[in-house]
């Protein structure tokens, strides 16, 4: 890609992004949810399930600093997922077509959604931090933060991209559960409740091969303790190889409806 | 009497209505089952540990304590689709259409929650069948199972009825579906996944007089260690109340709803 058509696309990004964020003030309501569900689960399951962290073999001294980064991811992923239901809409609405109609390339389309997600991914992310924090939550550091950060804004853009997928398929919202019950089904089917050893039974399984326990165990260590690469990486190469997976499906299902 | 015979019948012909309803559209039917079920999946594999933790009630595996509280979860979404199907009932302007018909009134509500039992008793059928599947052992036996089954569908009739009040009032399905994140709220400040004393304040003290508690317990204690006295008379007094308030909330909204026409 030359430099000439990178400094052409950014005003197209640009203007996708502006129009994401302007859903946001005209329809504040419709962040809610987005920003509701997490929080909910997270002071829920913290209520619930808090004395597991006395368990032998648990990895941290309070379960809400535990579980705090599945309530982050499963904002970010909900974020992902409404930006899949909202590219439905206007699939249906045929707005879509219309910017399909225009000379923007096909990636340059993805990548305006993709990274509308990723920034909007940091409000619930924000919210769900605020709360744990008011809620005893071990401050993660600047550097935990700033990878839980990377890592929210990063699988929010994945779940945009399985989202974008699944509206280029079925072009229509009521593929919305679809898209959602499906991150929220990856998301908690990795360490989300308990560290590996204390898993039972199938999800033992299922989590240690599920790529997203790396990229949650990524964003978890700031909170349970000290920040390292060695913890870093394999989440940052699970996020980027399931990225490019949904990118390339995405950007396929595109071509495939104006083909 | 034939005109009580003849609301039976319409009572009956919605009931029917209601449920082929929920079937026909997936984005009503998927949240009852699959959901809840998806869910009792992970936590119970994923906190299946906290059987280890001293002072866990004596059960024969995780899943036998978090049966109840899949059921009770199930069946209070089953009472808000029903609420969210009324609500679109009013949007559409189907009720209109009843309403000049030649029939009661109130058989418009009970048709809907009638339908809500139904899908309360497929509920239990469906997670007692998992249970079974599973491992679950019921100590209390077919008694026990009949309990549930009649636990499930009073609960959801009771939820199904506060829901529809909402809706009544309202008239718009996406106010109704709104209460989503309140169920849950309800939920996770109940003994419907831990036992009280071992959650964190303060939600430990209030699962410990939430109603729904009591009914949870109520359904629990056949599963995992036969009936008890107690626990038994507050399942029914709780799911008495919550029938009670749910019947005259929705009946004050609906004669609410008639005068304002």
């Amino acid at each position: 890609m030359s430099a000439s058509s990178i400094s052409a696309s950014l005003p197209v990004i640009r203007s996708l992004v502006g129009r994401s964020m302007n859903e946001l003030f005209r329809v504040p309501g419709a962040a809610i949810p987005g920003v509701l569900a997490p929080t909910i689960f997270f002071l829920g399951l913290t209520a619930v399930f808090g004395n597991l962290a006395l368990l032998p073999g648990f990895e941290a001294d309070k379960y809400q600093s535990f579980i705090i980064p599945v309530s982050l991811m499963q904002g970010a992923a909900f974020t992902g997922a409404a930006t899949g239901v909202n590219l439905a809409r206007d699939i249906e609405q045929g707005w879509f077509d219309r910017l399909l109609a225009s000379p923007a390339p096909r990636p340059v389309i993805l990548a305006g959604l993709v990274y509308s997600a990723s920034l909007r991914a940091l409000i619930p992310g924000s919210v769900v931090i605020c709360v744990g924090l008011a809620i005893g939550v071990r401050w993660p550091g600047f550097l935990g933060l700033l990878v839980a950060t990377v890592m929210i804004m990063g699988l929010a853009a994945t779940a945009a991209t399985w989202g974008a997928t699944l509206a280029f398929k079925f072009k229509t919202q009521s593929a919305a559960p679809l898209m959602q019950a499906g991150t929220l089904l990856a998301v908690l089917t990795t360490t989300a409740y308990a560290p590996l050893p204390l898993l039972t039974g199938w999800l033992k399984v299922v989590a240690t091969y599920n790529p997203l326990t790396q990229v949650l165990e990524a964003v978890r260590q700031g909170f349970v303790g000290d920040v390292s690469w060695a913890d870093t990486w394999p989440g940052l190469v699970a996020l980027i190889g399931i990225w490019v997976f949904f990118t390339f499906l995405a950007l396929r299902g595109m071509r495939k409806m104006t083909a | 009497m034939s005109g009580f015979r003849a609301n039976l019948r319409v009572v009956g012909q919605l009931g029917r209505r209601s449920i082929r309803q929920t079937f026909r559209r997936p984005q009503l039917a998927a949240p009852l089952v699959v959901f809840p079920t998806i869910l009792l999946a992970i936590q119970t594999a994923g906190a299946g540990r906290a059987v280890d933790l001293p002072q866990f009630p004596e059960v024969n595996g995780f899943l036998d304590f978090m049966l109840a509280g899949a059921m009770m979860q199930a069946c209070m979404l089953a009472g808000n689709t029903g609420a969210i199907a009324l609500a679109l009932d009013i949007e559409m302007g189907f009720d209109d259409r009843l309403l000049a018909a030649p029939v009661s009134r109130y058989s418009l509500l009970l048709g809907r929650l009638m339908g809500t039992a139904v899908m309360g008793l497929l509920i239990a059928a469906w997670f007692i069948v998992i249970g079974l599947i599973f491992g679950v052992e019921f100590q209390s036996g077919i008694l026990g199972v009949a309990w549930i089954f009649g636990c499930v569908a009073t609960t959801a009739v009771a939820f199904g009825a506060i829901a529809a009040s909402i809706a009544l009032r309202t008239g718009k399905a996406s106010v109704v579906q709104g209460l989503f994140p309140l169920i849950f709220v309800v939920l996770f400040l109940s003994t419907a996944f831990f036992p009280d004393n071992l959650m964190l304040q303060p939600a430990a003290s209030i699962a410990k007089y939430n109603p729904l508690s009591f009914v949870v317990d109520g359904m629990r204690e056949p599963i995992i260690s036969g009936f008890s006295g107690s626990h038994t008379l507050r399942a029914l007094v709780s799911m008495a109340g919550l029938l009670l308030i749910g019947f005259t909330l929705s009946t004050f909204a609906l004669k609410s709803r008639l005068k304002r026409g």
